[in-house]
């Protein structure tokens, strides 16, 4: 460190931009590489679901999730608050 | 056989022509026979940093068309006698090329004793980009510091990985990361993403590091591809990428902050 360097405000700009890119190449990559079928799961998902509890029409989420090696089909389901189920 | 090497990026202005100049230039003082392909239909401009530019008589879509032959066509580098370049042809029909035009050229050259073909990719994810990578069997991913080359990257990538003859295949593509515009002093700051950022983010080996350099924009104003200038950082880095290319070991240099003048010694470093 020189004497002077405090005078430098440093910012990392570097590490903010690895940040931004994992997390934005992550996502892409799961859109990208997933299979085409997981619109069609989901909504028939949906519908299945419909047929027993009242939910609303994005209740169900389903993403593709790469673990390691091996990806994982991550499905969840919010159910409606007692007081508005069916 | 000859080993089909696509320069690639997705980004524009990130040194795809450049570094495919000096590739080709590299492997051809090496003895090897090459020859480079201008893939960027409509928007030429391999010829200029190769300097041979007043000499394209015919070009990659003429002999794709049948309308002038592969011998034609190749225009011999007036450096190197086994090395030759295809220019792109300077056409707006965009469906100018055809796979299976592609595919016969690159047999052809095969067939004529080529050992590398060097085939330098348009920007963007089109159809010139999809041809020049879709027969490689390796791959020089060329990527500037910055967000937007890298994710551009990585989208290359997932096309490398799905949309080539070698995937359709189930094998893969040989993928290297090659880094140009590259600043130890700015990296150093925090202001610049690393070798290592970049590596673990797009999960690729570097073939290269390109130090950012006045000599490429020197190199490109003469037509005489950087590599040649052995005097220059960025020419001895090309000479680095291009040995590791052929399989040989060697450091990385350039990638360290210069040493410290007598100023920076005294106060501090």
């Amino acid at each position: 460190m020189g004497m002077f360097d405090f005078l430098k405000v440093k910012k990392n700009t570097a590490s903010i931009a690895k940040d931004r890119l994992r997390i934005i190449i992550a996502q892409e990559r799961s859109a990208f590489g997933g299979p085409d079928y997981l619109p069609l799961l989901r909504r028939e998902l949906l519908e299945v679901i419909r047929k027993y509890v009242n939910v609303d029409v994005d209740a169900v989420k389903v993403d593709l999730v790469k673990e390691g090696d091996h990806d994982m089909l991550d499905i969840s389901v919010s159910l409606p608050d007692r007081a508005s189920a069916a | 056989m000859a080993e089909i090497i696509v320069v690639t990026s997705g980004k524009g202005g990130v040194g795809k022509t450049t570094t495919s100049a000096s590739l080709a230039c590299g492997l051809a003082r090496h003895g090897k026979k090459v020859c480079v392909i201008d893939f960027d239909v409509g928007l030429r401009n391999l010829d200029l940093i190769m300097g041979c530019e007043r000499r394209v008589v015919y070009d990659f879509v003429n002999v794709i068309h049948g309308e002038a032959t592969l011998r034609q066509s190749l225009i011999k580098d007036k450096r190197f006698d086994n090395l030759f370049v295809l220019a792109a042809s300077q056409t707006r029909d965009k469906d100018a090329l055809t796979k299976e035009g592609v595919q016969k050229v690159l047999d052809d050259l095969a067939a004529d004793g080529f050992e590398y073909i060097v085939c330098d990719s348009p920007a963007g994810i089109e159809k010139g980009a999809f041809l020049a990578m879709y027969f490689a069997d390796q791959a020089v991913v060329v990527v500037n510091p910055e967000v937007s080359s890298v994710r551009d990257s990585d989208r290359i990538l997932g096309l490398l990985a799905s949309k080539t003859r070698r995937a359709e295949n189930g094998e893969r593509v040989k993928e290297f990361l090659l880094l140009t515009r590259y600043s130890p002093a700015r990296v150093e700051g925090g202001e610049m993403l690393s070798i290592n950022d970049v590596e673990e983010v797009l999960g690729l080996k570097t073939i290269g590091v390109i130090p950012e350099s006045g000599d490429v924009l020197n190199a490109s104003n003469k037509g005489e591809p950087v590599i040649l200038d052995m005097e220059s950082p960025a020419g001895q880095a090309y000479d680095d990428a291009v040995a590791r290319l052929m399989g040989e070991t060697r450091p990385m240099r350039f990638t360290q902050i210069e040493k410290k003048g007598f100023f920076t010694k005294l106060f501090g470093g």
